[in-house]
C-alpha cells in the first residue's frame, strides 16, 4: 500500500516534471524564432490578424468589467472614507488600486477567458485534425507560424489593453463617485493625481507585459499538446484557462512583493493619506 | 541506389511496440503499398519516414544522407522535398483552397504572387479540381478535400509523395479517382510514392510493389501478383477479408458475456 502510493507521489511528480520541462523548451523555441525571425516580413504578416482578434475584439469586454470594477470600488470606498470624513480623497485610494492591481490583473484574466481559450481551441483543433503536421510535413516549424505572431499580439497588446483598462475603471469611479455619491471633481482629480505617482503606473504595465506572455504560451502550449477528440480540446481549454489564472496571481504577488521593497528602498514609504 | 532506406528500426509507445525491426529499402520513381491491419503500424512508419515521429533505435536514410538524427531547422530543409496527403486532408480550415495550395509556395520561394496564382491554377488543374479556388474546405467532399490537399502536397513538386490511406471514407468511385490520380502523379512528375492503405483494390492498382505489416514486423514484400499467389496465410487472409478464427472467437466470447 505504501510503496504504491510512494510509486503514485513518484510518477506524478515525474510527469509534472517532464511537463514543465518540455513546457520550457517550448518557451524557449518561441523565443529564439521571435529573435531569429520574429521580425522579418514573412512573421509581421501573421501579426495584425492577431493584433486585431486579440487586442480590437477585446476592447468592449475589457472596457465593460473595467468600468464596472471601478464604480464597485467607488461604492465600497465610499462609505468607509465617508465615516471619517475623507469622502474627497477617494479618487486617491481608486486610482491607486486600479493602475497597480486592478487594471492589469483584471484585463489579464478576461484577456486569460477571452483570448487563452480561444487560442487554445484554435490550435488543439488543428492539433488533432493533423493541421500542426501538416504545416511540419510542408516545412513549415508550426512554432514560427502560429505561435510566435500570437506571442508577440499577447506581448504587445496586454500593456495596452491594461491602460485601457485603467481608463475606463478610473471613469467608472468617477461617475459614480462624482456624479451619483456627489464627491467633488476637483478633489477627486486632484487625490487622484497626488496618491499616484508615475512608478505605480509603470508597475502595472511592466507586470502586464509578463502576463501577456505566460497567457500566450500557455494557451498555446496547450493547445500543442492537447489529446484526442473533442474532449482533448475541451479539457485543453479549460487547463490554459486555469494555469493561465493561476500564473497570473502568483506572479502578481511577486511582482507585488519586488516592487514594493524596490519602491521602499529608493524613496522609502508612502501613505496615501501623506 | 534505394532513395529512401529504413534500417532497423524500432518504436514503441509506452508498452505497445509498433514497429520491430523494421528494414526495408525503397527505390526511386517507384510507387511502393505498405498494407496491413489497423493498429499494424503502417501510419507510424511513414511518420518516421517523414521525420514526424523519431525512431526508439534505427535510422532513416533519404537521398544518401541520415535525416532521423537531423536537427529540427535542417529536417523542415529536408521535408520540402517531400509531399505528404493525410488521411482527412488535413487542410487548413481557415483559409480558401487556392490559398491552402499556395501555402508551401507563400513560405519557400520567392516567387511573384501572379506565378503562384498560375501554379495554384495549374496544380488544381492537375487534380480535377479548377473550379474550387475560392471555396473553403468546409464546403468540399470528403473526395475532393483529399484531391485539394494532394494538389497542396504537389505545390513544390516534391521528389516523394507519401499517401496515409488516400482512399479511407470514399465511396467506390471516389477511392477510383483517388487511385487514377496517384498514377498520373507518378508518371506524369515521375515521384516516388509511399501508400498506406487497407483498401486492397487501391493496392493492386498502385503497386509496384506491396510490404506487408503484421504486429510492428514486416511480413510480406513482393509484387502485385506475388501477393496474389501467396501462400502466406497472414496475408491470405487479409487480402480476401476473413477474420482469424482466433478472432471470431473473440466474438464469441463477448456474445456469451
Amino acid at each position: 500500500m505504501a510503496t504504491r502510493f510512494i510509486a503514485r507521489v513518484g510518477q506524478t511528480t515525474n510527469n509534472g516534471l517532464a511537463a514543465f520541462g518540455d513546457f520550457c523548451e517550448f518557451a524557449g523555441r518561441t523565443l529564439l524564432w521571435l529573435c531569429t525571425s520574429g521580425l522579418k516580413w514573412k512573421s509581421l504578416r501573421l501579426l495584425l490578424p492577431q493584433m486585431y482578434e486579440i487586442g480590437v475584439r477585446s476592447l468592449p469586454v475589457i472596457g465593460i468589467t473595467g468600468a464596472f470594477i471601478g464604480m464597485v470600488i467607488s461604492i465600497e470606498t465610499f462609505t468607509q472614507f465617508k465615516a471619517i470624513g475623507q469622502e474627497n480623497r477617494l479618487g486617491s485610494v481608486v486610482f491607486l488600486s486600479v493602475v497597480k492591481q486592478i487594471g492589469p490583473v483584471l484585463a489579464s484574466v478576461m484577456l486569460a477567458g477571452r483570448v487563452g481559450g480561444a487560442l487554445t481551441a484554435e490550435l488543439g483543433t488543428m492539433n488533432v485534425t493533423e493541421q500542426l503536421d501538416a504545416l511540419r510535413v510542408m516545412g513549415t516549424d508550426p512554432i514560427r507560424f502560429l505561435v510566435v505572431p500570437r506571442f508577440l499580439a499577447c506581448l504587445l497588446l496586454t500593456p495596452i489593453l491594461t491602460i485601457y483598462s485603467d481608463i475606463t475603471g478610473i471613469l467608472g469611479a468617477w461617475f459614480i463617485g462624482v456624479k451619483v455619491l456627489g464627491v467633488p471633481s476637483g478633489p477627486f482629480w486632484h487625490y487622484a493625481e497626488h496618491g499616484v505617482e508615475l512608478w505605480q503606473i509603470n508597475e502595472g504595465i511592466i507586470k502586464s507585459f509578463f502576463f501577456g506572455a505566460a497567457i500566450a504560451l500557455i494557451s498555446c502550449y496547450k493547445g500543442f499538446n492537447c489529446g484526442a477528440g473533442a474532449n482533448g480540446v475541451g479539457r485543453a481549454c479549460t487547463e490554459s484557462f486555469v494555469a493561465s489564472f493561476m500564473s497570473i496571481i502568483i506572479m502578481n504577488f511577486f511582482f507585488a512583493q519586488i516592487a514594493q521593497n524596490l519602491y521602499v528602498g529608493l524613496f522609502g514609504a508612502r501613505s496615501v493619506f501623506g | 541506389m534505394a532513395l529512401i532506406e529504413l534500417k532497423h528500426i524500432f518504436k514503441r509507445f509506452g508498452w505497445l511496440e509498433v514497429l520491430n525491426d523494421i528494414s526495408l529499402e525503397i527505390e526511386a520513381g517507384k510507387c511502393l503499398v505498405i498494407i496491413g491491419a489497423s493498429g499494424s503500424g503502417k501510419s507510424v512508419m511513414l511518420k518516421n519516414i517523414v521525420g514526424l515521429l523519431k525512431p526508439d533505435y534505427g535510422e532513416v536514410w533519404f537521398s544518401g544522407h541520415r535525416i532521423d538524427d537531423l536537427p529540427q531547422r535542417a529536417l523542415m530543409k529536408v521535408r520540402q522535398r517531400f509531399g505528404f496527403l493525410f488521411q482527412q486532408g488535413a487542410l487548413f480550415d481557415s483559409i480558401n483552397v487556392a490559398q491552402n495550395v499556395a501555402f508551401p509556395l507563400v513560405e519557400h520561394t520567392s516567387k511573384k504572387p501572379h506565378e503562384i496564382a498560375e501554379i495554384v491554377k495549374q496544380k488544381l488543374r492537375m487534380v480535377g479540381l479548377p473550379d474550387v479556388a475560392n471555396k473553403m474546405p468546409a464546403e468540399l467532399s470528403g473526395g475532393q478535400r483529399k484531391r485539394v490537399a494532394l494538389a497542396r502536397a504537389i505545390a513544390l513538386d516534391p521528389e516523394v509523395i507519401l499517401y496515409d490511406e488516400p482512399t479511407t471514407g470514399l465511396d467506390p468511385i471516389r477511392s477510383d479517382v483517388i487511385n487514377e490520380l496517384i498514377l498520373k502523379l507518378q508518371h506524369e512528375l515521375h515521384v516516388t510514392s509511399i501508400v498506406v492503405t487497407h483498401d486492397m483494390n487501391s493496392a493492386f492498382k498502385v503497386a509496384d510493389r506491396i510490404v506487408m505489416l503484421f504486429e510492428g514486423k514486416l511480413i510480406f514484400d513482393g509484387t502485385a501478383e506475388e501477393v496474389r499467389n501467396t501462400d502466406n496465410d497472414q496475408v491470405k487472409r487479409f487480402v480476401l477479408g476473413e477474420a482469424s478464427l482466433q478472432e471470431l472467437q473473440t466474438l464469441e466470447t463477448s456474445e456469451n458475456i
